[in-house]
């Protein structure tokens, strides 16, 4: 079929859709890491003295580590000297106090995002802390969140305003010598999100945050932290887009989660960085640092994924299970196309009682990517009767790419009961031609059998969270088939 | 309808096609018979536009239109319907959902407005008595877990929603026991008219006392070698392919 290779080609060709540099002034540090640099940072952020210490603390024993090399990724080697640490749009200078203050060219950006936050502020009824270049320069529904008593607002703004819960909640789940990209973010974090759910409230709206990285050149270190108060529920949506460019982008970000007593997180994530071209050049170097701390009894973490974007994933969101009874739940698809690589999963740490976890992930890899799930199952001692299920599942596409799979359980409590099943399988020309044969586009096929495999995923993202990740699937794996 | 000129279609170096003829008119129903090995698979295959089948050679005539041109998709809105010899199964994607997406396909390509959820679901209601069709397979994975007689019975009831204007059924009845083969010669037999040709595609002659065809052909090697009516199914039974393949030779 003649025809179909030419829609193929058509379809891989191509270009990435967000794919665009917005010319914004940008007020950005020569490129190399120092402690003059993080000084640099602090000071533009005018932290106090204790975060600056904290901040070379981290610096001074990320000098001790190496890149780790246990991952199964090709990884060319970064010169950490020749990223710039600290870029922010000029705007923010003037403070702008509405979006009509914000920099057109800003607005413009998100629009070819189809993201506009004007629309989004009346039709979806979710607040945006919007992130561009590390500073937030947009901040709506402040006041609804204000009258439940919840904070919302940018990492930095948090430094200012609440001091003490940043002090106290900052590094307590991902300390800042607990991994090379984890020290690294400490070091040098420049912005990021903020949100304390106080005791009791259930937080109005789903919060959201977009995060663009636009300067050239300039690595992109967000720290978010999220704190959950005792009987509080919150769900968080992360979801992100970026322009196109030839050099690829260090991306290593903390998000650092605490439940409290019978509370609940629900963090959700589309991730969708520039990948690369079709020849594996250029792209997103995303590693990321996410965990959770069910801290108190009856306390629940779940983490729902959709990567699809970033030349390189090594990504990890986690929950340690320290109060009785709490649940950690991780969900993720990702989707690994031309020379994507991927090393993505989940760490369970059961320590209290009857604590329990499930674990649903979803690979795809079409052409020559290579994905691998990494799981850790730990059950302490002190676990008594912890429950975990794990479910794997890669989904091939062609004969070129490569699925693999690292589950590692440890169980120290005999009363533990730890399930783990796993399968790969391949779309299959048959499945298509079942489809096609129906009267259903090859490609409109691929949506509906990709999406079905992941729905166990879909299906706990919030409504119009699942909708935009499913098209992005279709973008993503458009005549991969073949 | 169909008009099917000196076909040579070979899978890979091999040819499996080598001269096939045969025409079909409208209201008509075909029988393919033939031994394991002559080519009935690769037909209905070729029909529908299967990749790996390379066409080498000869014409295929839908409808006025040159069918071989068309994807396979194109080929479904055309009113060309194939029934699996071996229905696969979609993991997660649910039966009704893939119909309605079939349905709304063809619509759209008619120029039909699109049906929505409660148009589509009084449709197939109707359809769902014609093969005994249990509601709970509606709702599960696209054949996954079905036993092979209820996969089969979804063939013939998506062909009902469907309904196609050529229709060829690659050996439905395989795998069949009795009261599944009956149920689902009744679903066929229900959708017979006269304007819808049906091509049955079977290695054995016990589907035809449920089906009565118009025509019967038998493929040995790649070609038609001889074709009658319905006695000639009768005289397959009693007496094998080898005498044909004798006589033709």
């Amino acid at each position: 079929m003649s025809t179909n290779t030419e829609n193929m080609e058509e379809l891989v060709g191509k270009d990435y859709e967000h794919g665009f540099v917005t010319d914004i002034d940008t007020d950005t540090v020569a490129p190399g890491l120092n402690e003059e640099t993080i000084a640099f940072i602090s000071k533009k952020k005018e932290e106090p003295k204790w975060l600056l210490e904290w901040r070379l603390k981290a610096y001074r024993h990320w000098l001790t580590m190496e890149d780790p090399t246990w991952a199964h990724l090709d990884i060319e080697h970064i010169d950490y000297q020749a990223i710039s640490y600290y870029s922010a749009p000029k705007s923010k200078d003037d403070g702008p106090k509405s979006l009509d203050e914000v920099d057109p060219k800003l607005l413009e950006t998100y629009e070819k995002l189809g993201i506009p936050l004007q629309e989004q502020k009346f039709l979806a009824g979710v607040a945006v802390d919007a992130v561009f270049d590390s500073v937030s320069v947009a901040t709506t529904f402040k006041g609804k969140l204000a009258d439940a008593g919840v904070i919302f607002c940018s990492f930095s703004e948090a430094v200012k305003e609440h001091p003490e819960l940043v002090k106290k909640y900052l590094g307590s789940v991902v300390p800042a010598a607990d991994n090379f990209f984890g020290a690294l973010n400490s070091a040098v974090f420049t912005d990021g999100s903020f949100v304390y759910i106080p005791k009791g409230v259930r937080c109005p709206m789903e919060l959201s945050t977009y995060f663009r990285i636009n300067a050239s050149n300039t690595g992109q270190f967000e720290r978010t932290l999220i704190i959950a108060d005792e009987k509080s529920h919150v769900s968080y949506l992360e979801g992100c887009t970026a322009p196109m460019r030839d050099e690829n982008q260090l991306h290593a970000a903390v998000v650092e989660l605490v439940a409290l007593e019978d509370a609940e997180i629900k963090y959700s994530t589309v991730q969708n960085w520039y990948p690369g071209d079709e020849n594996g050049v250029g792209g997103i170097y995303n590693f990321v640092t996410k965990r959770a701390d069910c801290r108190g009894n009856n306390s629940k973490v779940s983490w729902t994924q959709v990567e699809t974007g970033s030349a390189i994933t090594w990504k990890y969101p986690s929950c340690i299970l320290k109060g009785d009874n709490s649940v950690g739940e991780f969900y993720s698809v990702a989707v690994t196309n031309n020379y994507q690589q991927a090393d993505t999963g989940t760490k369970m740490i059961h320590i209290g009682k009857n604590t329990s976890s499930t674990i649903i992930s979803k690979g795809i890899s079409a052409r020559h990517a290579q994905q691998s799930y990494r799981g850790l199952v730990k059950i302490s001692k002190s676990a008594e009767n912890a429950r975990n299920y794990t479910q794997c599942d890669s989904l091939l596409m062609g004969d070129q790419c490569g699925a693999h799979t690292f589950p590692y359980i440890e169980a120290k409590n005999s009363s533990a009961t730890v399930e783990h099943e796993a399968s790969t399988s391949k779309i299959g020309d048959d499945q298509l031609f079942y489809c096609m044969q129906r009267g259903i586009k090859e490609e409109d096929a691929v949506n509906m059998i990709v999406n079905g495999f992941c729905k166990e995923v879909f299906k706990e993202l919030p409504m119009e969270f699942a909708v935009e990740a499913q098209k992005l699937l279709g973008i993503t794996l458009e005549g991969a088939v073949g | 309808m169909l008009n099917i000129q000196n076909l040579h279609a070979k899978i890979g170096n091999k040819e499996i096609l080598k001269g096939l003829n045969l025409s079909v008119n409208a209201g008509e129903v075909h029988a393919i018979m033939g031994p394991n090995g002559s080519g009935k698979s690769t037909l209905a295959n070729v029909l529908a536009g299967r990749n790996g089948y390379d066409v080498t050679k000869g014409t295929v005539e839908y409808e006025g239109n040159n069918l071989l041109e068309l994807a396979p998709e194109e080929r479904a809105w055309a009113g060309v319907f194939l029934a699996f010899q071996y229905p696969v199964e979609i993991p997660g994607v649910n039966n009704v959902y893939l119909l309605k997406a079939a349905v709304n396909a063809v619509r759209k390509y008619r120029g039909e407005p699109e049906l929505d959820a409660v148009e589509f679901l009084g449709l197939i209601k109707e359809k769902m008595k014609i093969v005994k069709m249990k509601e709970d397979l509606l709702n599960r994975s696209v054949n996954e877990g079905f036993s092979g007689g209820e996969k089969k019975r979804n063939e013939i009831f998506q062909m009902s929603v469907l309904e196609p204007k050529l229709a060829i059924l690659d050996e439905t009845d395989s795998g069949l026991d009795i009261d599944a083969l009956k149920i689902v010669s009744e679903g066929v037999n229900s959708l017979r008219n006269e304007e819808r040709s049906i091509i049955l595609v079977t290695h054995y002659q016990r589907l035809l006392d449920y089906i009565k065809p118009d025509h019967v052909h038998v493929l040995s090697n790649g070609k038609i070698i001889k074709s009658g009516g319905p006695d000639l199914a009768l005289e397959l039974e009693e007496k094998g392919y080898d005498w044909i393949k004798e006589e033709a030779a």
